[in-house]
This record gives structure tokens, C-alpha cells and sequence, in this order.
């Protein structure tokens, strides 16, 4: 049994279908890329996954680790394993990163009938997670995401990732507003989380990324259909031939 | 609730009916072994009143002196509150807990239920918390106060920390000196109310030099039907004295609106330190916005000489109705008002809420920090005055008003009055309003917290500011309260 399986999924958003049947199996451990031109449901997709307010499945199915996704609340899902990286991560003013990471390890733990972590080990998991991915003892001081820079904010995406241990991260965006070297942390904290028992999803527009994550599976979504599948080659192919001609032929 | 408390107050209520027809039928006045007032507001009960708690003959002047001139006043009507009209004569002015007769000595000699019943609103009044020696509490049952402790360690320091009663026996002239110095019979209807009628309530001196040895604690609870509350507190700090005084207050539920007017008057000498903090949580009334407390408090602090700062942090997450503005007047010379509050409105909760900060003297500063949290159909409002007189030259003042709006029934209102009189006054007055984002609850939520803790994380981080103004022992408490008053108010 694949981790994820997405069968023939229609999406509404604000009465508008954007996502016309999609159909994907995700399999522990893989690496899926989705690639595709602006407006062509990337967002749309990461957003159902997650179960946010307003994305309406209107048929088709989600299945997650065998269970209908479509039936679980936000929160439900997250403590599941689903795990998303925003691409633009939300500032909360007054709560520090530090508060925000503990409270979410522990409302998932306890979801799943887990012990919460006391202040003191927590502190410990954190340090050690974050050296990895240089995030300094101030950025975790900090209200979450206020006045964080580009960079700083998606490492802190990848942080919560290490420390939440999702079984399925849908990356969106993740490479956006970020320079080079930026982009080469948050792609090493990337490839540290790849596990067998973990898949990942990553949303992107352009074939840098996946340089640094390499994928299993390249997807081309546009108008709402996956129009092409194939490996890691197809992505380089759409670099050199822009998504017009692949969109064009599918049609 | 608690089916045991239930029963309990069904007893209680039906005691009362009882003993109100006996005291009817006997005749009240000459009878002060009762343990009750019978319903209504005369000179004879404020006469009862005084007898019971063997006062001097000028404390009963002074409280017959409020008593008429409260006749003769109008309810204030000028904040924005739909204030149901109040029957002063279908309430009782006068109970004490039964077990309080013979007055006990230690927590041993105090009613089991009594006891149990703290422990069920989560009051830390247990043998250990004391023994572990942060706090002294003086606990507060209905109008009498029904144990205090550490009153030695206190001594020890000079400190005095007693029932208000018991210091018109111990200390009459200390509190014949400064009672009504701060806030005067008749500053206000409901202040007028109180002194006429108070019941009991703290007294705290702190002499010279001497800083407090510990956080000095008191709750308060409202537990017999239709019983107002009147609670009067006096705390002195003398020249160079510091105290910390914290106020939390619970209640259980029920279904009748009770009426609570407490006046509090703080007196800080030269270069003293007075910071009084409050946690309110009575009981809100039911998410129909039926029951509920009606709370109408005057609190103030008068900065009376040079160099003294008195600081006020609230969480007022309670009550029906809210009618309170802890206020500074800063007399000395360089004296510092401070004014740290959060308001939380739910359901059909009214708050209007503020302070004053009055400068009268050279270079006072005051600083004010407002937040306000509405959900629900509440409606809260943020009333303050900030006045410099002429002769307050140098007044420095700086407020910040932030209302945070959860759905789109609730509202937050700001009426912030500004009267300055010197030239050289500076005064700065800074408002926001904004909502919780869509986008902040999905990001929490995503994470895995459920909506209701999302909620909560995001306005306890929008409090923080005046959160890390309370106690340790309180900010804890605080953070959860703020989290339990926003069940429900989304989704």
C-alpha cells in the first residue's frame, strides 16, 4: 500500500474548480516533485493535502496511510504526519519560536497518546536539531518568523519539520526567496529528514531545487492535471523547454 | 459543575430563605448573633452591619455619612455597558459562612467544605503551598475572612497584612488616618455603596524602609445567591516600602446576576513601591449571556509624596459586566503610575475598562498598556484618562491600546481622554485593532495544535507585554485562564 494514493481529486476554491483529477501515489521513502507553471494548482494541492478552510473536495479521494484524509480535521492530519512547509511562513507576534516549536511537538505527541516533552529535554532535542540546520539560539528566542529574513524563515520550515518527524512533508515553494547559499542549507536539512519511512512532496517552479533534492518522480501539473509523469530527467527537460511546448502537446 | 457544590448552594439558598423569615419575624437589628442581614439596604443595616464587627462609633458615622449621601446620587451611565436595572433592595448586605462563628485559628478549625471547595476553583489555600512560604493568603469567604496566615513571618518585618475588620480592632487609628483619602465617600454611586456597606477585605501596612518579605495574596469568591460583595482594601506603603499585593478571584457557576462593588485605595509615600495585581474570572454569565456578575470596582493609587510608583496589572476575563478603571494620581514629585491590562470579553460579556492617570506633580511619567480581546456578541471597551495639571511640568505619559477581534459579532471600542494643562507635558497615545488572521490559525493548526489552542497561543502572544508584568505564580494561571475564556469562540 502506497503512503499517499490521490484518486481523480476535484478541488473547488471559492466556487471556482482548480484541481480537474488529479491522480498520484506516493510511496514511503520517495521523493515526488510537482513542477508546473503559475496557477496550475501546486498551492491548491499542498492546501487540501493540509485540509485548509475553503479547498473543497468535491470528488474523488485522499487516502493517507490507509485512512480517508478527506474526514480528518487540520490538526488531525498533522498529528498523522502530514506535514507542510509554508512558502510563506506566518509571523505570530508575542509567541517565541521556542514556545511555538514545544507547544506543536506536544499537541501532537498528546494527539497520539504521547507523553508531552518537559522544557528541559525539549530544550536539548531543539539544540541539537537546530545546530544542524543553523538556526541560532536567538532565532529560536524570537517571536516566530517576526522580522525572521528569507533564509531564516524557511530553515525554521525545515526545523519544525525535524522535530515534528512527519510521514509525508509537502514542500511548497520551499527554494522561493532564497539565494544560493540559503538554498544549499535548507536542501542539506532536507536531505538529512530523507528516510524510508518518510516521503516528500516538493512544489516547485524551477529545476535548482531539485539539484539539491533529487527526486524519485517528477510530476508536471498544469490547468489542474498532472500531464506528465517521469524522473528526475523530466525536470531538466522542462528547463531547457519551458512548460508551454509539454503543455501544448497535452492538450 | 459539580453536582456536591450544587447541592450545597441549594442548602445554602435554602438556609437563607429560612433564616431571612426567622429574622423578619424576630426582628433583626438587636439580633447580631445572626449570620445574616435580611434582604435590603437601610440606616438600620448599615447599622448591622457596623455591630457586627464591633466598630468604633466613627466608623459608623463614616459609613451612615456614605449611606445618605448614596441616596442621594445617580448611577453613572456614561460608559458603554447595557447595565440591567439592579433591585439595592432584593440583596443582601451582610452573611458569613456558618462555620465562621466561633472564628477559627488554623486551617484545622476551618469547614471541611469549605476547604474542599477552594480546592475545587483551584485556590492553592493548602497546608503545603503555605508551609512552602511564597505566600500568605488571606482568604476571603463571602465577607468575612475565614483564615490567615503567616501573619508571624509578616510581623516580623513589621508588616501588617489583616482582614480590614480586624484592623479597626488592632490598628484603629491607622485606619481611621488613611481610610477614604484615596477614593472619598462619595467619589462615585457604587464606591458611595461600599462605604456604606463593606463587608470586609484586606489591610496592608508596610513601614519604613521595610520591602515586603513575600507576595502578599488574597481571593476573593462570591458564593451565596444574591449576596453583593463589598470588599474594601487599604494598603499603606510608608517611605521607601515596597509590597507586592496579587487578587484573583473565582466563582462558581450559577444562574443569577450578582452585584460586586469593591473599592481598593492604595497609599504609596515617598520613594515606595506598591504593585497590585489582579486575576478576575467570575463567573461570565452562560454562553446566552444569562447570569453572571455585574462588577463595578474603584481602585486607585495615590503617589502621595516623591519618587513613588504604584503599577496596576489586571486579566479581567470574568464577569457579566465590567466597570473598572484602576487609576494613579501622582502627586509627588517625580512619582510613576503604571496601568498593564487585559480584557478578555466572550459571549455576551460587556467590559469598559481603563484608567487614570492624573499628574499633578514635576516629571511624573505613566505608562499604559491596554489589550483587549473580544469574541463572541461582547462588546469592550477601553476608557482612559491621562490629565496633566499646571503646576506637572516635565508629565510624561505613554499608552498603547491593542484590540485583537475573534469572528464578527464582538466589539472593541477606545475612548482615550487626554487633558493637558503644561506645555511640557508629553503625551503619547498609540491604538491598534486587528483580528486574528485565517492565515495564523491554519499555520498553528497545520503544526497540530487544535483550533482552541491555536487561539490561545496567538492571544496569549498578543498579551505578553502585560502577562510578564504579573508574578510568576500568576502568569502561569494567567496564560491558562486566558486560553479557557476563549472556548467556543471560534469555529
Amino acid at each position: 500500500m502506497s503512503l499517499l494514493e490521490i484518486k481523480d481529486l476535484h478541488v473547488d476554491v471559492g466556487g471556482k474548480e482548480i484541481l480537474k483529477g488529479i491522480n498520484l501515489e506516493i510511496e514511503a521513502g520517495k521523493i515526488h516533485a510537482i513542477m508546473g507553471p503559475n496557477g496550475s494548482g501546486k498551492s491548491t494541492l499542498s492546501y487540501t493535502l493540509s485540509g485548509r478552510e475553503g479547498y473543497e473536495v468535491t470528488s474523488g479521494s485522499i487516502l493517507f496511510k490507509g485512512r480517508d484524509l478527506t474526514e480528518m480535521s487540520i490538526d488531525e492530519r498533522a498529528a498523522a504526519g502530514v506535514f507542510l512547509a509554508f512558502q510563506y511562513p506566518i509571523e505570530i507576534p508575542g509567541v517565541t519560536n521556542m514556545t511555538f516549536l514545544r507547544t506543536a511537538v506536544n499537541a501532537q505527541r498528546k494527539a497520539r497518546g504521547e507523553s508531552e516533552m518537559d522544557a528541559a529535554s525539549f530544550l536539548r532535542f531543539v539544540r541539537e536539531k537546530a545546530a544542524q540546520l543553523k538556526v541560532s539560539d536567538d532565532m529560536l528566542k524570537r517571536p516566530l518568523n517576526v522580522g525572521f529574513s528569507g533564509g531564516e524563515k524557511k530553515r525554521n520550515e525545515i526545523l519544525q519539520m525535524a522535530l515534528l518527524e512527519p510521514s509525508l512533508a509537502v514542500l511548497d515553494e520551499t527554494d522561493s526567496g532564497l539565494d544560493i547559499d540559503a538554498l544549499k542549507v535548507v536542501s542539506e536539512g532536507v536531505n538529512a529528514l530523507r528516510d524510508p519511512e518518510r516521503a516528500m512532496l516538493v512544489i516547485t517552479h524551477y529545476q535548482r531545487l531539485l539539484d539539491h533534492i533529487v527526486p524519485d518522480v517528477v510530476h508536471v501539473l498544469a490547468n489542474g492535471r498532472i500531464i506528465k509523469t517521469g524522473g528526475k530527467d523530466l525536470a531538466l527537460e522542462l528547463e531547457k523547454s519551458g512548460y508551454e511546448g509539454l503543455i501544448e502537446s497535452a492538450a | 459543575m459539580n453536582g456536591n457544590v450544587m447541592t450545597t448552594v441549594e442548602e445554602n439558598r435554602q438556609d437563607v430563605e429560612q433564616l431571612a423569615k426567622r429574622e423578619y419575624e424576630f426582628g433583626f437589628v438587636t439580633d447580631i448573633e445572626s449570620d445574616r442581614a435580611p434582604k435590603g439596604l437601610s440606616e438600620d443595616i448599615v447599622r448591622f452591619i457596623s455591630a457586627k464587627k464591633n466598630e468604633p462609633e466613627w466608623m459608623l458615622e463614616w459609613r451612615l455619612e456614605a449611606y445618605r449621601r448614596w441616596l442621594k446620587m445617580p448611577k453613572p451611565d456614561w460608559a458603554k455597558l447595557n447595565i440591567p436595572e439592579i433591585d439595592f433592595q432584593d440583596l443582601y448586605y451582610y452573611s458569613a459562612p456558618k462555620s465562621q462563628a466561633d472564628g477559627p485559628k488554623s486551617l484545622d478549625e476551618v469547614d471541611p467544605e469549605l476547604l474542599a471547595t477552594y480546592e475545587k476553583l483551584g485556590i492553592p489555600l493548602s497546608e503545603q503551598k503555605i508551609l512552602a512560604g511564597v505566600v500568605a493568603v488571606d482568604a476571603v469567604f463571602d465577607s468575612v475572612s475565614v483564615v490567615t496566615t503567616f501573619k508571624a513571618k509578616l510581623a516580623e518585618a513589621g508588616v501588617i497584612f489583616c482582614p480590614i475588620s480586624e484592623a479597626l480592632q488592632s490598628h484603629p487609628e491607622l485606619v481611621k488616618k488613611y481610610l477614604g483619602t484615596v477614593v472619598p465617600q462619595s467619589d462615585n454611586y457604587y464606591a458611595a455603596l461600599n462605604s456604606a456597606v463593606f463587608s470586609d477585605g484586606s489591610f496592608v501596612y508596610v513601614p519604613k524602609g521595610v520591602r515586603c518579605p513575600m507576595e502578599l495574596s488574597t481571593y476573593f469568591r462570591i458564593n451565596e445567591r444574591n449576596t453583593g460583595q463589598f470588599e474594601r482594601t487599604l494598603i499603606i506603603a510608608e517611605e521607601g516600602a515596597y509590597v507586592s499585593y496579587l487578587e484573583g478571584c473565582t466563582a462558581p457557576q450559577r444562574d443569577e446576576n450578582q452585584l460586586h462593588a469593591a473599592v481598593v485605595e492604595l497609599v504609596a509615600h515617598e520613594s515606595a513601591e506598591i504593585k497590585y495585581s489582579t486575576v478576575q474570572n467570575w463567573y461570565p454569565g452562560n454562553a446566552e449571556g444569562e447570569g453572571g456578575i455585574y462588577n463595578f470596582v474603584t481602585k486607585r493609587g495615590d503617589c502621595r509624596e516623591a519618587n513613588a510608583k504604584i503599577s496596576w496589572t489586571q486579566v479581567e476575563t470574568g464577569s457579566a459586566i465590567t466597570w473598572k478603571y484602576p487609576s494613579c494620581i501622582l502627586r509627588g514629585d517625580n512619582s510613576v503610575g503604571e496601568f498593564y491590562s487585559i480584557a478578555i470579553t466572550n459571549n455576551y460579556q460587556q467590559a469598559d475598562t481603563g484608567t487614570k492617570m492624573i499628574h499633578l506633580g514635576r516629571n511624573t511619567t505613566s505608562r499604559i498598556i491596554a489589550k483587549g480581546i473580544s469574541a463572541g456578541k461582547s462588546q469592550s471597551t477601553y476608557r482612559g484618562l491621562v490629565s496633566s495639571h499646571a503646576k506637572a511640568t516635565g508629565a510624561r505619559n505613554f499608552t498603547q491600546c491593542d484590540s485583537l477581534l475573534i469572528g464578527d459579532q464582538c466589539g472593541a471600542h477606545t475612548v482615550p481622554y487626554i487633558e493637558s494643562h503644561t506645555p511640557s507635558a508629553v503625551i503619547e497615545h498609540e491604538a491598534t485593532t486587528s483580528k486574528i488572521s485565517e492565515d495564523q490559525l491554519f499555520y498553528c493548526q497545520q503544526r497540530g495544535l487544535s483550533e482552541e489552542e491555536a487561539v490561545a497561543l496567538i492571544v496569549n502572544g498578543f498579551c505578553k507585554d502585560v502577562l510578564q508584568q504579573l508574578p510568576m505564580e500568576f502568569a502561569v494561571e494567567a496564560q491558562k485562564l486566558v486560553g479557557i475564556s476563549l472556548e467556543g469562540s471560534v469555529g
